[in-house]
């Protein structure tokens, strides 16, 4: 495959960062950094990793590529022998075709299937041949000899734009095709990178799939709503909404809810880890959330549409301050009652300082008694 | 130390005094009583604004600092070894062990369910990094080495007693019933001088044990009963919300202590007509001026430092309770630095009275009158919750009355007179 011309070698401080990273995002303890690095060095266990493009823009993958960190895709690359994949490997026509089988063959039951894109169904999948062959036929293929399959993106989890009405293509996820291997679905629009990298090393350490939700997302990434940790939920709370683009709300980074944002309905990390570096991301950059993990939400409904929200509500209005006097204040018979005894103590004291002796007194000097 | 350096003040224990306080006393119980059947809004005016009205402001806050004259005084009998002093550590542990006992009573007449207290013996329940618990665990502790500390007073009395009143009362009870006084009685009575006298020697070994940790709760929770208000940074005022709470309250004790050392000692020997331990005062009253300045100078230096000079001077509400607080420490000290009148009983009278005063204010200045939980907040104590106080305080001042007459705790007359001839005799010579 020549990766090492296509990626120039990963510092081992890199290495060790992005496992670091990994072990983290996997909500793993500090100790297991040095096991994730081991499993992830470890040349002879490299996981084989075959990656199909099906009905897609490749932006999954060039989500992969840019990831801001250098070395994740170099990483990606030394962690697991990807041996196939249409956008980036070097070889083409048979050669390529040669390559898939070989790997196919010699890694059997073994290897990752990545399947990025939908999968188009009718007319007997017409609408998308690789090699001659339909990804439908290409698809049931490659994952009759697959450990686990991962869709990324999307399209690959839940059929994505292809699939929207009126679906000329008869697009579908791959769960909708394959129902005998464990599929993790990976979605987002792209999906983040790490999310991806993480199951992956999640399989390569301990050698099972991650925990899964009821739409085979990976707990760990997928576990939260957007609206959870957002960087704008304090103005959510408060009741300060962006009412249009270019607006001074908007300007002033207010809550982008009424814009349509989708984050308290959609399940994902964007709002932890972001895009880029951790740098940006798009309700960061003043875009609302489109849902793009959600099934029922990417496509499905508008950018502008506003989510029902069913916990918590934001505030119409502020809890009642009770201002008014709360408390019983003094009262005439008490503070006569104080005034009298205060004034008996005082006047007591001047009576018994003017009776007590001035000047130096006869005492006893003590000093010497010890 | 001797046991000889005391002696019990020979007088009637029934004095109009007696009755007046004992009055005081059963009123502020029978409301205490009150409380404890129709709950806390029966008798007080606290609310969910001010949940720590006067009890806690002067029984707690003010009565623990007035009842650091025992720490004050044993600080400076036995760390700075000031031997001279000891006379005077009776009592003062005397109304010490009264004033934080009755302020531990206190919080159990002022909390909200005190049915849950017993958690506090549960050390699986324990709040370790609560201040709370540090200041209720300190009294306790305190008042129990404060018991230790004065048992000796006991003992020795226990082990002289002839039991003269007690066998009179028998021998009066048993003619009644026509009977024969039984022998074993009057063995169980020598059992118990027995005791005291075994046990006295021993208490005497490890009682400094006991006295290191008489000096050393007092600064932990002096300084915790500040650390309490730490947590209402938006409540109290910020003439007296500081950081430097914790040491405001700790030296405000001690010189509260030292203060009330004083006036105690003036008072007790003018009410029982005892001469007055000019000496020993005013070289207590030396100490103090050191201390004030001290806590002037934290205070003027904090003030200024967080920019509040100007609210302190502004003549506000607040302002003006500040300034009292301040004057009338700063009053009483500046008096006490003039040699002479440290040696006049009146004017050490006069200053100790204004730095007591004064002392008491600021703890009432941050607990209440600095205090304001939010608007339309309003506390002032009822009658009743009032009466309760002073039925405390009363009781304080008739338990030390009598104890004065039957155990040996005011510095021994005897000797000191001897002494002074002596005195008298060289000067002669």
């Amino acid at each position: 495959m020549g990766k090492e011309e296509l990626f120039p070698s990963v510092s081992r401080r890199d290495f060790i960062k992005t496992c670091i990273t990994v072990s983290a995002m996997l909500g793993l303890p500090v100790s297991m950094v040095s096991k994730v690095a081991a499993a992830a060095g470890k040349s002879d266990a490299r996981p084989a990793v075959i990656w199909l493009h099906f009905q897609e823009c490749t932006g999954c993958s060039e989500s992969l590529l840019r990831s801001s960190h250098p070395a994740v895709a170099n990483l990606i690359l030394d962690m697991i022998s990807l041996d196939y994949h249409e956008t980036l490997m070097a070889g083409s026509g048979h050669q390529a075709e040669k390559s898939l089988h070989d790997s196919m063959a010699a890694n059997k039951g073994k290897y990752i299937l990545v399947i990025e894109g939908a999968i188009p169904t009718k007319e007997n999948g017409i609408y998308c041949k690789v090699g001659g062959k339909t990804a439908l036929e290409s698809l049931r293929k490659a994952a009759e000899g697959a450990a686990a399959i991962i869709s990324i993106g999307t399209c690959a989890s839940y059929g994505g734009i292809q699939s929207v009405g009126p679906n000329p293509t008869g697009a579908v996820g791959v769960r909708d095709i394959i129902k005998d291997k464990p599929i993790i679905n990976i979605p987002g629009c792209p999906p983040n990178p790490y999310n991806f990298l993480s199951t992956v090393l999640h399989y390569v350490t301990f050698n099972k799939l991650p925990d899964l939700d009821q739409l085979g997302r990976p707990k760990f990434a997928y576990g939260r709503k957007i609206h959870e940790h957002c960087e704008r939920r304090a103005h959510f709370d408060a009741g300060r909404f962006a009412k249009a683009y270019g607006d001074v709300t908007h300007a002033e980074g207010y809550c982008l809810y009424k814009l349509g944002c989708k984050g308290p309905a959609t399940y994902a990390n964007c709002s932890v880890i972001r895009f880029n570096d951790g740098v940006a991301w798009p309700v960061g950059i003043g875009h609302p959330c489109i849902g793009c993990t959600e099934p029922d939400l990417l496509f499905k409904t508008a950018i502008a549409d506003k989510v029902q929200i069913h916990e918590p509500t934001p505030f119409d209005s502020y809890a009642p301050v009770n201002l008014k006097d709360k408390g019983k204040g003094p009262d005439p018979l008490t503070t006569g009652v104080i005034g009298l005894a205060a004034g008996a103590a005082i006047g007591a004291g001047v009576m018994m300082a003017k009776r007590l002796p001035d000047g130096p007194q006869k005492g006893g000097d003590d000093e010497k008694t010890e | 130390m001797s046991h000889d350096e005391f002696q019990k003040y020979d007088a009637r224990i029934l004095t109009p005094s007696f009755v007046v306080l004992l009055t005081l006393t059963v009123i502020g119980f029978a409301l205490v009583a009150v409380r404890f059947i129709w709950g806390l809004g029966a008798v007080t005016n606290m609310s969910d604004g001010y949940p720590w009205g006067i009890w806690i402001t002067y029984d707690v806050a003010v009565g623990t600092a007035i009842a650091c004259g025992g720490y004050a005084m044993a600080i400076l009998i036995y760390i700075r070894n000031r031997m001279h002093y000891h006379p005077m550590i009776r009592s003062a542990i005397l109304t010490s062990m009264f004033g934080y006992g009755l302020a531990g009573f206190s919080v159990m007449v002022d909390v909200g369910r005190p049915w849950n207290s017993y958690n506090f013996f549960i050390p699986s329940k324990w709040q370790v990094n609560s201040a709370m618990f540090e200041v209720a665990l300190c009294v306790m502790a305190y008042t129990t080495v404060l018991l230790l500390e004065f048992l000796p007073a006991v003992l020795t009395t226990l082990e002289k007693t002839q039991w003269k009143t007690l066998q009179l009362l028998l021998d009066r009870l048993y003619s009644r019933m026509g009977m024969k006084r039984p022998e074993r009685i009057g063995d169980r009575l020598d059992m118990v001088k027995d005791v005291a006298a075994w046990l006295k020697p021993r208490l005497d070994k490890v009682l400094i044990f006991v006295i290191v940790l008489g000096i050393t709760l007092p600064t932990m929770h002096q300084s915790s009963l500040g650390s309490l208000l730490l947590i209402a940074s938006t409540k109290l005022h910020p003439l007296w919300y500081t950081g430097f709470l914790p040491l405001l309250f700790l030296i405000n004790c001690m010189f509260i202590g030292y203060s009330i050392a004083i006036l105690e000692s003036i008072i007790s020997s003018y009410a029982f007509k005892r001469p007055f331990e000019t000496k020993e005062l005013s070289g207590i009253a030396g100490i103090i001026p050191w201390l004030t300045v001290i806590w002037l100078s934290v205070v003027i230096g904090d003030l200024t430092w967080r920019g509040q000079l100007g609210a302190a001077l502004s003549l506000d509400f607040y302002s003006r309770f500040f300034l009292l607080d301040f004057g009338l420490v700063a009053g009483g000290s500046l008096l006490l630095f003039s040699g002479r009148k440290r040696e006049s009983i009146r004017w050490l009278f006069v200053s100790a009275a204004l730095i007591v005063l004064g002392g008491a204010l600021y703890r009432f200045n941050v607990y209440l009158i600095g205090f304001n939980p939010g608007k339309g907040w309003h506390y002032f104590p009822a009658l009743a919750e009032l009466l309760i106080t002073v039925g405390i305080v009363a009781f304080e001042i008739l338990g030390y009355q009598v104890i004065v007459k039957i155990l040996p705790v005011l510095p021994k007359l005897h000797t000191r007179q001897q002494l002074d001839t002596e005195h008298g005799v060289v000067e002669k010579v």
